[in-house]
């Protein structure tokens, strides 16, 4: 009996010892990011970080400005969040409430296969496919734009908002669903005066996490929004090509000297990449959190 | 090499763990069910006891040949520009010389210098000279960077072959890329919007062309960064409105080059007039050692002198220096 317990206990810590590491794992990422980060602030002001408006990182004197990159990834990312909610929602609801089980059954293996396709391929296809097809049919004159991210952004997003709306609208109570068809409404209306409100906090989850997914993602919106460290005018700047936080962080790591300006400013921005983040993810959380205590009730 | 081989041993003694933890968990649960086994175990320990051994043999197999004989290799490291030259050289190197390993990563020639002064790489591969700052560096570092011209490159403007431009002055392409210039009707062609296409800032193509075409300036903020050469003619091959630069070696017939005007007429960017020296944007490429080079560093370097190493340097499109 004794030596059971000493096993379990043995278990039990080296288990405890894993997970420790990806606590300290975690702190360490944050406090190498925001060391590196702030060291760009000793000889570069950071009011000139916020508030420079353009990215010039390998002039004399360089120029670090946020902005251009920050409105890049919130442009893309704001498409993306337009083009997807809509589809991702009307998806799960159709998947959880209206479709044959068998049709829903082979719905719902394919956008998991869309969760699996490399970022690079998204990307390619993008680069391929999707940017020509916007220059030709919005006659631009490029197709690499704030656009091209957003709708592979988008694609990319769909698998993340359908399967966790699915499962937000799966667990509104069958009891308040037949109340509503027992008071004679369609199933329609059940679907919107009912199941939607119900199912709300989870639906805004699976939209935080989508934009989560979106703002992080760097290989596919390198590879199709063009990479112009301009600020984006807003809405016409959809049209237009921008950079990214990601992309820029991407682009330059490789060539910058290790401690050199440069290399610290793209470590601000990282900070400021993993903050947004970071952010989302806990207000994702917290709304998750909000949402089993109503199912509780 | 030290940290290779303690990250392959590493592996090793994981995989042998992990078919010992398999075999004991499969051993107690055939014993739990008291010799009813059934045919999937059986199989899965058959499978359990190849994998083990193959483990135990490739262990062995690879303890022998480190110490029986060392196999030469070196490591280059820098510009994508001389990647497919360094690449096809060192194909036809260990064809030669089979006992050899020639490893070659690309992503820009800050990259490679980068490597070479944290005493990372064997040769640095160029398409630049190393920046004043990046010599102080590897001074500091204790490397002594040695630079030796491997090859001639020439620079060539692109533009869609369904473009009517076909030449243009210095002046032009560097209005274009400083942003003077912004449609194609001011340089000959037809009302467009101008769509300028650059690479980003860890090519040496970038800091060439910056420093030859722009004469220092920046380049227009608007211009379309492009992660590779690759990109960059994909790009122009299905945009009509495109302009960009790319080597020599990766001219094809998706892109039209442009002739350039230097103040002494328009000059096509064809194999004659760089080796004459009359096409006005070639560059040499370079390779850098720490000081003098040895080893097959430098029978690689010799290699690539003698009289096949200039015939791979034609066939891939660059000159031989």
């Amino acid at each position: 009996m004794m030596h059971r317990k000493k096993k379990e206990k043995a278990i039990e810590s080296t288990l405890l010892m894993v997970s420790g590491v990806t606590v300290v794992a975690l702190f360490l990422l944050c406090f190498f990011l925001f060391r590196e980060g702030y060291l760009l602030f000793g000889d570069y002001s950071i009011i000139s970080f916020l508030t420079e408006t353009s990215w010039y990182p390998s002039s004399s004197p360089a120029k670090f400005g946020l902005l251009p990159l920050l409105t890049g990834s919130l442009i893309v990312t704001a498409g993306a969040i337009i083009l997807s909610v809509p589809l991702g929602i009307a998806s799960a609801i159709y998947i959880s409430e209206l479709a044959d089980p068998k049709v829903a059954q082979l719905i719902k293996p394919f956008v998991e296969i869309l969760a699996g396709i490399p970022s690079v391929v998204y990307g390619f296809f993008g680069l391929i496919v999707v940017v020509p097809l916007l220059q030709d049919l919005l006659d631009l004159p490029t197709g690499q734009t704030a656009l091209a991210g957003s709708i592979m952004l988008g694609m990319m997003a769909l698998p993340t908002i359908i399967s966790v709306s699915e499962d937000a609208i799966n667990s509104v109570p069958t009891a308040l669903k037949e109340g509503s068809l027992a008071l004679g409404s369609t199933k329609w209306q059940t679907i919107y005066r009912v199941v939607l409100p119900a199912a709300l906090s989870g639906i805004s989850a699976a939209v935080m996490l989508g934009i989560g997914r979106a703002i992080g993602e760097t290989m596919t919106v390198m590879m199709v929004t063009g990479n112009t460290a301009i600020i984006p005018g807003i809405p016409e700047g959809l049209f237009d090509p921008v950079r990214t936080m990601t992309a820029t962080i991407a682009l330059e790591m490789g060539e910058v000297p290790q401690g050199s300006e440069h290399f610290h400013a793209l470590f601000a921005v990282g900070a400021v990449l993993f903050l947004i983040t970071f952010i989302i993810n806990l207000i994702a959380d917290s709304v998750k959190k909000k949402y089993r205590l109503q199912e509780g009730v | 090499m030290l940290l290779y081989i303690i990250y392959r041993e590493t592996i090793y003694a994981f995989q042998l763990i992990c078919t010992f933890i398999g075999l004991v968990h499969q051993a107690k649960r055939i014993g739990s069910r008291r010799f009813k086994m059934s045919k999937k175990s059986i199989s899965y320990m058959i499978t359990l006891l190849l994998v083990t051994s193959l483990a135990l043999f490739g262990a062995g197999c690879v303890g022998n040949d480190g110490s029986e004989e060392e196999m030469q290799s070196i490591m280059i490291k820098g510009s994508d520009t001389v990647l497919p030259l360094a690449q096809a050289e060192a194909e036809v190197f260990m064809m030669e010389y089979p006992d050899t390993s020639v490893a070659i990563i690309g992503g820009g020639s800050g990259v490679g210098i980068a490597a070479l002064i944290d005493g990372e790489i064997d040769i640095a591969m160029a398409s630049r000279e190393m920046k004043g700052s990046e010599i102080e560096n590897a001074q500091a570092n204790g490397i002594d960077p040695l630079e030796q011209t491997i090859a001639w490159d020439g620079i060539s403007v692109v533009v869609n072959p369904e473009n009517p431009v076909s030449e243009m002055t210095f002046e032009q392409i560097k209005a274009i890329y400083v942003g003077d210039i912004s449609n194609w009707n001011e340089v000959g062609g037809e009302d467009r919007e101008i769509v300028v296409l650059s690479r980003d800032s860890s090519s040496g193509t970038y800091e060439y062309f910056k420093d030859e075409v722009l004469a220092g300036t920046e380049y227009r903020p608007d211009a379309l960064i492009n992660p590779s050469t690759g990109a960059i003619i994909q790009t122009v091959s299905q945009n009509k409105n495109a302009i960009g630069y790319v080597g020599v070696a990766y001219l094809d017939d998706t892109t039209k080059a442009l002739s350039v005007d230097n103040g002494s007429g328009a000059e096509e960017p064809t194999s004659e007039n760089i080796l004459a020296g009359t096409y006005p944007l070639a560059r040499p490429l370079y390779f850098y050692t720490n000081g003098e080079p040895k080893g097959l560093a430098l029978e690689f370097i010799e290699f690539i002198s003698s009289e096949i190493g200039e015939e791979t340097i034609f066939e891939v499109g660059y000159f031989p220096a």
